[in-house]
């Protein structure tokens, strides 16, 4: 598999590290329902067959962190961008 | 000898010899195992796996179920190599395998008369029985007399590499079809490589008598292979199979550097496994002959049709006397003409068929070859093929032949298209599966699209190749194709001779029989997949690549279903074998895996030191000296030396990660469990992190370096790991913070000096000026200096051994320097060096954690760092952390323990039960984690994971070790073992 970085280009996915779901965003942990709401997010991953945000870090390359757009039924990569400046900034 | 006198492609100015058996024999350059044994009347070369009947060759090419021979001798002597596929050399060995005592004469010949007992589901059906019987007597009889060749137990002597290179177009096969993919790519610009598994490229034109353009077949693919050879933006791989398709246009090759060659020229691999990244890719990869299933279709002399035409045309090699064919098809009938014009005899050509196209069968009687429509053989005599039986309506006819050339029509070879998991669709007008979605980026051409006839190909690659070429931007019109003709192609699908005798054969390779396919399917493994594992039906070496299509063909017509409803297996990489040793490369023994050196290593190894391999790091472990008896002599000593007066141990492989930006306090607040933008400048601290489910994920310490610079270090193993979750942080969580992150573990050498004598051996190499007083320097002071007159360094005064401590850090070149400095300067104090043992026990003496204990399953506050953990602000994992499981204080939490009996040993993974209770699994209170013998207390200690532990000092337990025979009653203790109060840190 071969993954487009924003800044190195098409590298191959050996050059990456794998982390998981993109889309999960870390909660406030001064939230009343914090405990809670960190379950959710250490424990539950959707595992959608389709399209699907992941984090990648181009390790062996400019070690940014990378949201990937895969479709985990074909392996094919839709788009790829910087996670920072994208996330939720707490 | 059956070669003939002329023709070929063969350099008969190049004679070579080999030997099959021990027989010395003669071939060309040019030819191939099996073409050079044909053409030396050898017919029978091996024996078939599970009923060891005799076997010939079948095929020509990276098909074949049948001439699997073992290869070369020594360590090089490899199995299952294919004939068809073995390039001939001088001094060549072959050897046939899976017979004992020979060739001609096979005692377990025997397993065809037991082939009620082993047919279908046989496996199955025994594991069924007594598990005694398997053992004792069914499997090592299996063993024995079933299997293939035999592999060599010496190492592989050869060298093996992975490349990688980068293409717009791969055209895969270089038959008709390739080569003019190949060129109509490359004449637009676009960057081609064309790989074919053959050393000759051309395909079908070397193998069959035909014109392209006006010159014969061979001249025309010489010439186009010359041309794209000549171009600069065409690399031309040939002996290359291209066995896999992977995700974004990832084609795994396989190139066969060396394999040709006795041994493989000194530099060179044996063979190169290529990653060959392509924007598209043209598959051309031709398609393979089907055989007919009839009682003793297996016979040596039996032969698939095309294969004949490629020995008698390609190497001038006649496979047999006088030969009959046996199709349902008109190709071979071009065939048997190819004999009778070379001169051979033909004694007849078979066809199921009624009617045959006149333009055949008018050729055929004009150059006298006897015909017989509608007929169908029936059986077959002979070790080696002496006789058939043909049935006709006019009744069975005995034909004395020695060869039989057979054809069920063609499977294009469509594997490499499926490799997505694209569904093959069956085809009625051709009888065979084309390939269906293809992977993406992937144009099929030529016959392994089902497109068989010559002309057909020649434009359907130049079609494909240019299409490829324009997706890429690469626009020029393409040439007109090359004239040729169109030969005859009808076919009538026909699968097996229903009314024949004997043991009829779908799959040779795995011995499957048409009864093994009823037998599936009266016992209801009727669909595909359930056919192949039933039966093992095209799970052989060869994948079925003569048999699947056959197989599957006969459950269609048993269940009576069409062969479209049935649906084909699903193929998957490789196409053919590729070695492990290719998938390895160079990445075996010591080269398995990078090793990193200290850079100290030189040093240490001058020193006696014994490494140890730390993940990827070599360190020492310990350094024995002359008259030391053991690893636990020397690491006593080594310790006993550091407390009693100065010992030093290379440190660098811990990870360093400098931070630098206005925010790094706020930033470690947020990632230590403890407060890092409280620290003055010029003072170190220790941290702990703990992953967001509130577990401890690594500890170390971090120093400031100034109102901006932190450095922090992490454990040896979890260095990469931390500054993955570092940028993790800062670039997802909090990229509004003015971070700035960089790895320098490997740009500092940092050597620890400890012991009582440490800061006088430390003065020796200081430069003048740095005031190293306890006041000044005092414990957890950092602060930056020059060593050995004016090399940079840094100095913190940390311990691990609970020693007045330093470590002192110097840029990585200086530190093999910085080593001997230390050395010369402690010689005075005999100064020791220290390896990781002696390290461990140290640690393990004060109580310090390590990985054993940092096991992911633990808590700050199992560790004893519950106090640590700050309040007053919010950090990795503090919300999990506060789970109320996890501050359950019966949870297991560190402590300490020593043998009652004083003389005992203690064993690292015994588990604690409380006295008189059973070692078993309910009474399980915890385990010891690490232990070491105590140099300083002169008897074995142990640190541990335990319910209750920190609450239960004084209680005595039991260390059961059940897997070692280890019982001990122990005495639970203080962790800190040496000096609880830390009064040797800070003098
Ligand atoms: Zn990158």
């Amino acid at each position: 598999m071969r993954i487009p970085c924003p800044y190195c280009g098409w590298r191959d996915a050996q050059e990456f590290a794998y982390l998981g779901d993109a889309t999960v965003e870390r909660p406030d942990p001064a939230a009343a329902d914090a405990p809670a709401r960190f379950h959710d997010y250490v424990y539950l991953r959707e595992n959608p067959a389709g399209p699907h945000s992941e984090l990648w870090r181009h390790s062996a390359g400019c070690r940014q962190w990378l949201a990937v757009r895969r479709d985990t039924t074909t392996h094919e990569i839709i788009a790829a961008e910087f996670v920072r400046g994208r996330g939720a900034r707490r | 000898m059956s070669r003939l006198r002329q023709g070929g492609l063969i350099d008969r100015s190049r004679p070579l010899s080999f030997s099959f058996d021990g027989r010395s024999l003669a071939g060309f350059a040019g030819d191939t195992l099996a073409s050079a044994l044909i053409a030396n009347d050898v017919a029978l070369v091996g024996r078939s796996f599970k009923y060891h009947r005799p076997r010939g060759i079948f095929s020509a090419g990276s098909e074949e179920p049948n001439a699997l021979v073992e290869l070369g001798a020594g360590a090089r002597r490899e199995p299952n190599t294919r004939a068809t596929t073995v390039e001939l050399y001088d001094g060549l060995i072959a050897a046939s395998q899976n017979r004992w005592p020979s060739l001609a004469f096979d005692l377990f010949a025997i397993n065809a008369l037991l082939s009620p007992l082993l047919g279908a589901g046989f496996y199955y059906k025994t594991f069924m029985w007594p598990a005694k019987a398997w053992e004792k007597i069914y499997e090592p009889a299996i063993r024995r007399a079933a299997g293939l060749g035999r592999a060599s137990l010496e190492p592989d002597p050869d060298a093996y590499e992975k490349a990688h290179a980068f293409c717009d177009v791969l055209v895969i096969g270089a038959g008709p079809a390739g080569l003019m993919a190949a060129r109509a790519s490359a004449r637009a610009g676009a960057r081609v490589i064309l790989a074919d598994e053959d050393f000759l490229l051309g395909g079908r034109l070397n193998a069959e008598r035909c014109e392209v353009d006006g010159e014969a077949g061979s001249a025309f693919a010489a010439n186009a292979v010359a041309e794209l050879a000549s171009l600069p933006n065409v690399r031309v791989f040939s002996r290359t199979t291209v066995f896999g398709v992977y995700d974004s246009g990832i084609y795994g090759a396989l190139e066969r550097v060396g394999d040709h060659l006795a041994e493989p020229l000194a530099y060179a691999p044996r063979q190169r496994l290529w990653r060959i990244v392509a924007k598209r890719a043209v598959l051309a990869a031709g398609a393979t002959e089907r055989p007919i299933v009839f009682g003793g279709n297996d016979r040596p002399g039996v032969m698939a049709a095309q294969a004949v035409q490629t020995y008698l045309n390609r190497f001038a090699a006649m496979p047999a006397r006088q030969i009959a064919l046996f199709a349902n098809n008109d190709s071979a009938w071009r065939v048997g003409l190819d004999i009778a014009r070379a001169g051979g005899e033909v004694a007849a050509i078979i066809d199921i068929r009624r009617a045959v196209a006149p333009t055949l069968t008018e050729e055929a009687r004009r150059l006298g070859v006897r015909i017989l429509l509608g007929g169908q053989v029936v059986s077959t005599s002979g070790k080696r093929l002496r006789s058939i039986k043909v049935a006709t309506e006019k009744g069975v006819e005995r034909l004395s032949v020695d060869g039989l050339a057979i054809s069920g029509g063609f499977s294009p070879n469509l594997h490499l298209a499926g490799h997505h998991g694209g569904r093959p669709a069956w085809k009625d007008d051709i009888a065979a599966f084309v390939p269906g979605r293809a992977p993406p980026g992937l144009l099929v051409a030529g016959a392994a699209a089902g497109r068989f006839g010559l002309a057909a190909c020649l434009a359907d690659g130049v079609e494909k190749g240019a299409m490829a070429a324009r997706d890429l931007g690469f626009h020029r019109k393409p040439d007109a194709p090359p004239r040729a003709e169109d030969e005859a192609a009808a076919v009538e699908p026909f699968w097996r001779v229903g009314a024949s005798r004997g043991a009829a054969f779908v799959d040779f390779q795995n011995d499957v029989t048409a009864k093994d396919v009823q037998i599936a399917h009266a016992e209801g493994f009727r669909a595909v997949e359930h056919l192949k594992r039933y039966t093992t039906l095209g799970m052989a070496t060869d994948q079925g690549k003569t048999s699947n299509v056959t197989g599957l063909a006969i459950m269609a017509a048993l269940a009576g279903r069409s062969i479209a409803e049935t649906g084909a297996t699903t193929f998957r990489p490789p196409y053919t074998p590729v070695a492990i040793a290719a998938f390895a490369g160079h990445h075996r023994g010591k080269d398995f895996r990078p090793t990193r050196p200290t850079p100290t290593h030189a040093w240490a190894e001058r020193q006696g030191a014994v490494f140890v391999e730390t993940g990827l790091w070599l360190r020492a472990q310990y350094f024995p000296r002359a008259g030391e008896r053991d690893w636990l002599e020397s690491v006593t000593r080594e310790v006993k030396a550091t407390r009693a007066s100065v010992g030093l141990i290379d440190a660098s492989t811990f990870g360093k990660i400098d931070l630098q930006g206005r925010d790094v306090g706020a930033f470690l607040d947020r990632v230590y469990i403890n407060t890092f933008s409280t620290l003055p400048i010029g003072k170190v601290r220790y941290g702990i992190m703990l992953r967001e489910d509130g577990f401890v994920m690594d500890d170390g310490t971090t120093a400031r370096l100034g109102e901006t610079h932190y450095l922090m270090t992490t454990t040896t193993a979890n260095a990469a790991k931390i500054y993955q979750h570092l940028e993790f942080c800062l670039q997802k969580l909090w990229p509004e913070l003015d971070v700035k992150l960089t790895s320098v573990t490997e740009q500092w050498a940092q050597i620890a000096l400890a012991g009582p004598n440490a800061r006088r051996v430390l003065r020796a190499v200081i430069d003048a000026g740095v005031d190293l007083s306890n006041d000044a320097l005092p414990y957890m002071g950092a602060r930056e200096a020059t060593v050995m007159g004016g090399v940079k360094a840094r100095l913190f005064r940390v311990s691990f051994s609970g020693e007045l401590g330093y470590e002192i850090a110097v840029p990585a070149r200086h530190g093999e320097a910085l080593a001997n400095a230390l050395m010369e300067a402690g010689r005075g104090y005999d100064i020791a060096p220290y390896g990781v043992e002696a390290l461990s026990v140290m640690r393990i003496e004060k109580g310090h954690v390590s990985g054993p204990e940092l096991n992911g399953q633990t808590t700050a506050r199992d560790l004893g760092f519950g106090r640590l953990a700050s309040a007053k602000k919010h950090y990795i994992g503090r919300v999990m952390a506060d789970r109320p499981a996890l501050r359950d204080p019966a949870r297991p939490s560190l402590a300490g323990f020593k043998p009652v009996d004083r003389v005992s040993r203690l064993r690292a993974g015994a588990h604690f039960t409380a006295l008189g209770k059973p070692a078993a699994i309910e009474h399980d209170e915890g385990h010891m984690t690490s232990v070491a013998f105590s140099p300083s207390l002169g008897h074995w200690i142990g640190l541990g994971l335990l319910a209750r532990g920190s609450e239960r000092i004084g209680e005595r337990m039991r260390a059961c070790d059940p897997v070692r025979g280890g019982d001990v009653e122990v005495e639970i203790c203080s962790p800190v073992f040496v000096d609880p109060d830390g009064e040797r840190l800070r003098v």
